[in-house]
């Protein structure tokens, strides 16, 4: 039966699983649900990872060719053509650290800032907790990462082999902590552009060719050390740089560490995190509508 | 029984028109007021959502004030025009968006169908799809794994099951898509207009497989359809929206009378026919009704039911060899039947003539009436398209049950007598 036009008083004790209002708490991320969801999270990362090699000959070798491609095309133009400090290291050893690492941070930021464009169609039909897209692109794109990775250790090992002097540091334990630290920062700021990027349009425009920009705002390919003084203070202030120095500083045993830049890093993924939350719960609810 | 779904106060307003430099004004506009603690000043000249009229402003409510509350194990159809606000009521219901006021409090899981394959990945497989599809709309994988072979079964493209769904048909996307739905495990199914695409037999299955959801594990159901045929099937209560909000609510075949009726402007019961201009006529007709047989004026036929055409007409002089006739032409155009009554000769005065339909079963269809008063076969007053009858698909009780189906079978559904026997013997023979 339905009852049309009136609203009854129900006793107070009366248990709702779930009730429908305008406004999400900011804060409530809703944890539950997106544990409840799991199973999607890991189907939709062996989604991307699948389908990025099918039907294609090489299959996932082509998860090596690209940084393999990069590093060479780096080397010889960065290494060879404008004669870029290395620190003393192998060119190749050198790019592909910061490669590797680079790629992960800026994969995570672009895939996650048009993760509500990408997804409209299906976010538009269907409810699932919202933070699982760009969490499984942030786990999927681990993945790719974990597999240029061990292409990295591979390349660290032929020049091991070669005796090549680099010394891996105590550093390398805060190897995980930086993977958070890049994995939350691109996701944290992914999610502020994309919450903005819904309504608006123009941020999205501005992304690819940013990131294209704030690589070179990085120690991707050059070495802190090596960079003009006048500007050194722009590249500390780029939480990125202490992430790519600690992680070449680990494996490689050059490059400046300090606890002070990791410490900054770690608090500016911080905010940027909570802001991302804040921004992505107020948006996720109401975005079909104006996507 | 227990309240499954209660809906308080439910308003949705939409922003028309584009998006673009214009609306960042706006917002501004809007972001101020809310700080100063104002009500929304582009909420407050919303206007009622009709599609139809151009209005004022650019903010509509596609759902005001929506009150109400649905029993569990109901099937509930909700019915209205496009745009009535149908698909915006089962998109709060399925969180997909946040109504603009108002509550909705629900028991029990939802599971929504808004759309058959959302999610679908063209490059995986059927198998793959599945597992995703089903993940999509909150299953784990474990639940997925164990109804994995009743969901293939079911879809019926079980030879397609490894290979990439890019290469499925429509419909066996369609129906793989609806398969892994219909095994979804939750209290609540809310399944908008899916069912267009398929075939004739998958819908039959997939309107038999809700009706099971709903009656054999008493699950409450949510439908929206514009086949009014379905709703009916599937269906004991109902809404019927228009313009954003509840026009009538309640017993389902009160609902669909009342949506047919409004649906239908082109028909009426009652048609005052104009009199004709020319002078010194001997005879015309005013008034034609549409009537069941037992008299009453009815909009809109079931499928099934008898009904009869009145028509009213003055003789202005004694009129010979009289005869008033009936034309029927279909949708398409084509005539279909005339009837003549016998001739007669009649006096001077108002006379009523009634056509009653009780030997030929008409397909649903919008049907339009041809009328004809003669003198010696010569024209008296004629007039085509003069009133039209909707014989809707919504069939009536007694409808013979052979008859399967009610439209797009043709224009007559009166059953031949069919005798089916067995053919043992003469088979024997072939096979000698």
């Amino acid at each position: 039966m339905v009852i049309k036009q009136q609203v009854k008083k129900y006793p107070e004790d009366e248990q709702w699983d779930m009730v429908i209002e305008p406004y999400n708490n900011i804060f409530d991320l809703k944890l539950k649900d997106v544990w409840q969801y799991r199973d999607l999270l890991w189907l939709l990362v062996r989604r991307d990872f699948v389908s990025f090699y099918k039907q294609t000959i090489l299959g996932p070798l082509w998860f090596f060719i690209q940084p393999l491609l990069t590093t060479i095309m780096f080397t010889f133009v960065f290494g060879r053509l404008a004669g870029i400090s290395t620190d003393g290291l192998p060119p190749a050893l050198f790019y592909m650290a910061g490669i590797t690492a680079w790629n992960y941070f800026a994969d995570c930021l672009t895939k996650t800032s048009t993760v509500f464009k990408d997804n409209a169609n299906i976010f538009g039909k269907v409810y699932f907790p919202r933070l699982i897209m760009p969490l499984s692109i942030v786990v999927s794109n681990l993945v790719r990462f974990g597999v240029q990775f061990l292409l990295f250790l591979v390349v660290m090992l032929y020049y091991g082999v070669k005796g090549t002097p680099f010394h891996p540091t105590w550093a390398i334990a805060l190897f995980p902590i930086v993977v958070i630290l890049m994995a939350t920062l691109g996701l944290g700021a992914g999610m502020i552009i994309s919450a903005m990027t819904t309504k608006y349009r123009d941020l999205a425009f501005l992304i690819t060719f940013g990131i294209q920009l704030l690589m070179y705002a990085t120690t991707v390919i050059y070495p802190l050390s090596a960079a003009p003084a006048k500007y050194k203070w722009l590249l500390v202030l780029n939480p990125m740089t202490a992430l790519i120095e600690t992680f070449r500083y680990g494996f490689l045993g050059r490059g400046s560490f300090s606890w002070v830049s990791l410490g900054y890093s770690c608090g500016v993924t911080f905010v940027l995190m909570i802001v991302g939350i804040i921004i992505f719960n107020k948006v996720e609810k109401n975005f079909v509508d104006t996507v | 029984m227990s309240v499954a779904i209660k809906v308080e106060n439910l308003s949705k307003a939409y922003q028309l028109g584009e998006i673009g430099t214009g609306t960042i004004s706006r917002d501004l506009e809007r972001w101020i007021a809310k700080v100063r603690g104002k009500e929304d000043p582009f909420l407050k000249i919303g206007e009622a959502n009709d599609r139809v009229v151009k209005g004022t402003s650019d903010v509509v409510w596609s759902l005001k004030d929506i009150n109400f509350a649905i029993q569990q194990g109901d099937a509930v159809g909700i019915v209205g025009r496009n745009g009535a606000g149908k698909s915006t009521l089962l998109k709060i219901l399925s969180r997909v968006t946040a109504p603009t006021t108002g509550k909705i409090k629900v028991k029990g899981r939802i599971a929504s169908l808004l759309e058959v394959g959302t999610g679908f990945h063209p490059e995986l497989t059927g198998r793959e799809n599945i597992f995703l599809n089903g993940a999509i709309m909150g299953m784990r994988k474990y639940e997925i794994k164990n109804r994995f072979d009743e969901i293939v079964d079911f879809s019926g493209v079980e030879r397609y099951i490894d290979t990439p769904v890019k290469r499925y048909s429509s419909g066996m996307y369609v129906r793989l898509a609806f398969a892994v739905a219909a095994y979804l495990e939750s209290e609540i199914l809310i399944v908008d207009e899916v069912l267009a695409v398929g075939d004739v037999e998958f819908q039959k299955k997939c309107l038999a497989k809700m009706g099971e959801v709903r009656q054999g594990q008493g699950r409450t159901v949510l439908f929206v359809s514009h086949n009014m045929a379905a709703i009916q099937k599937l269906c004991n209560t109902g809404i019927f929206l228009h313009n954003g909000q509840i026009a009538l609510d309640g017993d389902i075949d009160k609902i669909i009378g009342k949506y047919l009726e409004a649906g239908s402007s082109v028909t009426h019961s009652v048609y005052e026919i104009p009199k004709p201009d020319t002078p010194d006529i001997a005879g015309f007709a005013y008034r034609l009704k549409i009537e069941d047989t037992n008299g009453n004026l009815i909009n809109e036929i079931p499928v099934g039911k008898t009904w009869q055409v009145r028509v009213e007409f003055t003789l202005n002089k004694p009129v010979k060899h009289f005869i008033i006739a009936l034309g029927i032409v279909n949708s398409a155009g084509v005539n279909l039947r005339t009837t003549w009554s016998n001739k007669a000769d009649l006096e001077a005065g108002n006379y009523e003539a009634v056509f009653k339909e009780d030997q030929l079963l008409f397909a649903a269809d919008t049907y339009h009436l041809t009328l004809g008063l003669s003198s010696y076969e010569r024209a008296i007053h004629y007039v085509e398209n003069v009133a039209a009858i909707n014989i809707s698909d919504a069939a009536d009780s007694t409808l013979d049950p052979s008859i399967v189906r009610t439209s797009g079978v043709g224009v007559l559904l009166n059953p031949m007598n069919i005798d089916i026997s067995l053919l043992q013997q003469k088979r024997q023979n072939l096979i000698d």
